[in-house]
């Protein structure tokens, strides 16, 4: 964010925003030590999409098959909001008797 | 090719050969069939007239990857309709191989104290199976797991069991046929619908199949076989759900419950919340995790089954590296977990071993006790509570007995408003509210509430062969209605269902399932006549279930899921009478 006065800039500040992250299956080695189930925050640029999340946490996109934000499945060009919860799957399959 | 009628009124048997009009079903697709033709639909589940049929599929005994399945099918105690169970099995493959097409089990015998074992061998000089009966009553009552060996000593290693613990023999709606695994484990279960208790009242209380010598499966081509063989393979092992060290060979079918529980539709505490705080505690994860501390190595998932390239089976180990269970599947880890508000995966461990050791189902068993606690019995989150009566149970103590009649009894008995079941059987891991097309499946398929029917969850939640929107009713029928067609074939044809993941995905690996088919069978099948192979079966089964009595006004969801809203999307199920309706009528 800009704050200007006339064509002065007075302050740059950057408009960041955390995201609480969890990982999932064989993604959990992204962010090692992390307790199962327990999401990281994770600082973004404000107006950041999944797919830039992807790049700051160093995940090969190749590895990620979907993400639910907020309960709800998003593609990966979804801009992201503060205070989101992001949880990030590789491709999985299950379900049996 | 035969039909091997076991008759325990006089414990007799005989051969037949195998009718034309049979000439090109299997596994599931013959025996709903064949239940349809012979057992009057208004009969008692466990009475004289319900039979047992056992039918392996297409490629099962051929060297076709992950094929070992074997269904079983009868008029169900627990829903009173058509039933078809399957497993992966070895005895699947056996019985494959000496040409056994079909093994009815019928009759009922006068003398209700006698149990009996029945020998299924390869005659070389006869050139066909016989059988032999013994007196099995000394193994009645008694844990599965301690009688196994004890059949595995007196009948050789290479042989294969089917059994039911006492959960069948108290005759509950709640009871599984248990088969070996590769291991010799009694885990492998037929396990939905109460089919044990079916064999239990036939007083048989094995069937051991001894294929050395037998010939095998013959086939018309076996080189359009091995193209399609080989297709098949290469969609496996290039699929990232299947392939080796993939997701389901690391964490096993456990893996959804964290994908279930992001996407708010992991069933809780008797289906009042769609989100476990404890989920991830209960995860494929977690018994990965588990495993590589106490073990102090990465532990991958085995076969179930000779011939299974996925090996998706897990062991759960111990802190001092016993074997706690073999195996912790997604459907057990969410019933006996997250459905009661339990988080200690030591006590889900418990609890699917016991199920195992009494022969019990254990998604119903998962169903029973969440209504049970919201009735008052215990509170949810008692796991130790959970596994006393998971003991009453399988000891038939009063307590126990009502407990074994399943979700919907249970309810009926505790006077519970929120019971998850339709047609009287348990709904399984998945939230009807928060994953529209799935909650389909569950009120219109002739087994009652069963996912493996037609598993919408791959494009819904997993984004296998496209995504699509849970929360969203829009095509979910038409969804529902395909794969319901596109299952009742892979039930038939004795690939284990997993292979949907790779062949969904990857347009030759089905190419290469229907190869393997047109090569054993002779027959020149398309994708389209897949469907509409299983769409056949679909029918069969309805009429069955129409004729006893269980039509539309059958196939809906429980009223509480009508108005309750679900946290914590706060959805209620909306797919209209009309909908659910049209997956049959437009089939
Ligand atoms: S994929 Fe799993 S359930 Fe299916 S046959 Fe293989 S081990 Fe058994």
């Amino acid at each position: 964010m800009l704050i200007v006065c006339g064509h002065r800039i007075l302050y740059a500040v950057r408009d960041d925003m955390i995201v609480k992250v969890k990982l999932f299956a064989t993604l959990r080695k992204y962010l090692p030590g992390v307790e199962l189930g327990k999401s990281s925050d994770i600082e973004l640029e404000s107006g950041s999409s999944i797919a830039q999340l992807y790049d700051v946490l160093g995940i090969p996109a190749e590895e990620i098959k979907l993400a639910y934000v907020n309960g709800i499945f998003c593609e990966m060009d979804t801009e992201l909001k503060d205070g989101d919860e992001i949880g990030i799957f590789p491709p999985i399959g299950g379900g049996s008797l | 090719m035969w039909i091997l009628r076991i008759n325990m009124s006089d414990l007799s048997y005989k051969l037949e050969e195998l009718p034309e009009k049979y000439k090109l079903l299997y596994g599931r697709a013959l025996t709903s069939q064949m239940v349809f033709d012979e057992v009057p639909p208004l009969c008692h589940a466990l009475g004289l007239n319900n039979k047992l049929v056992f039918s392996a599929g297409v490629v099962t005994g051929t060297a076709a990857p992950t094929s070992a399945r074997v269904s079983v099918g009868g008029k169900s105690p627990l829903t009173g309709g058509i039933k078809e169970a399957n497993a992966g099995t070895a005895w699947g493959p056996d019985l494959a191989k000496m040409h056994i097409r079909a093994l009815v089990v019928e009759g009922l015998p006068e003398k209700k104290d006698v149990y009996w074992g029945a020998k299924v061998k390869w005659d070389d000089t006869a050139g066909k199976p016989v059988v032999e009966f013994f007196d099995a009553t000394e193994h009645i009552g008694k844990d599965v797991y301690k009688i196994y060996p004890q059949i595995f000593e007196k009948f050789g290693e290479k042989v294969s069991i089917a059994s039911m613990g006492t959960a069948g023999e108290l005759g509950y709606g709640n009871s599984g046929i248990v088969f070996n695994d590769m291991a010799k484990r009694p885990s492998r279960y037929a396990g939905r619908g109460g089919l044990g208790a079916v064999l239990a009242s036939k007083r048989l209380k094995f069937i051991i199949l001894d294929a050395k010598g037998a010939p095998g499966i013959d086939m018309v081509d076996k080189s359009l076989f091995d193209e399609g063989r080989k297709k098949l393979i290469d969609a496996i092992r290039s699929h990232p759900i299947s392939q080796p060290k993939g997701g389901l060979n690391s964490y096993g079918t456990a893996v959804l419950v964290n994908i279930l529980n992001e996407a708010g539709g992991l069933p809780t505490r008797n289906f009042s919340a769609g989100r476990f705080e404890g989920a991830a505690k209960t995860s494929g994860e977690a018994i990965f995790e588990t495993n590589k501390e106490r073990m102090g190595k990465e532990i991958y998932n085995h076969a179930c089954s000779p011939g299974c390239i996925i090996q998706c089976s897990n062991t759960y180990y111990n802190e001092d590296q016993t074997e706690a269970t073999s195996c912790i599947e997604y459907e057990s880890t969410w019933a006996l977990g997250a459905n009661l508000g339990v988080d200690n995966l030591d006590d889900i461990a418990t609890m699917v071993q016991l199920c195992n050791a009494y022969g019990l189902d254990t998604i119903e068993t998962g169903g029973t006790l969440g209504v049970a606690m919201e009735g008052g019995l215990l509170e949810f989150g008692d796991s130790k509570g959970a596994i006393q009566m998971i003991h009453e149970m399988g000891k038939g103590t009063a307590v126990g007995r009502t407990l074994g009649g399943g979700t919907e009894v249970t309810g009926k008995i505790y006077g519970v408003k929120r019971v998850p079941a339709v047609k009287g059987q348990g709904m399984p891991a998945y939230e009807p509210r928060a994953v529209k097309g799935i909650g389909i499946t569950y009120a219109t398929t002739t087994m009652g509430a069963d996912h493996t029917a037609g598993y919408t969850i791959c494009p819904e939640i997993l984004g296998v062969s496209g995504k699509l929107d849970p929360l969203s009713p829009e095509g979910k029928a038409a969804l529902s209605r395909a794969f319901q067609a596109t299952t009742a074939f892979i039930d038939s044809c004795g690939h284990c269902l997993f292979i949907a993941f790779p062949i969904l995905d990857i347009a030759t690996g089905f190419e290469g399932m229907i190869q393997e088919c047109n090569g054993v069978l002779g027959t020149n099948w398309n994708a389209d006549d897949i469907v509409a192979y299983g769409a056949e079966t679909l029918k069969v089964e309805r009429k069955f279930n129409e004729a006893a009595g269980i039509g539309k006004e059958a196939d809906r969801i429980p009223e509480f899921m009508k108005i309750e809203p679900l946290p914590p999307h706060n959805q209620v199920f909306d797919i209209s009478d009309e909908a659910l309706d049209s997956v049959y009528k437009d089939l």
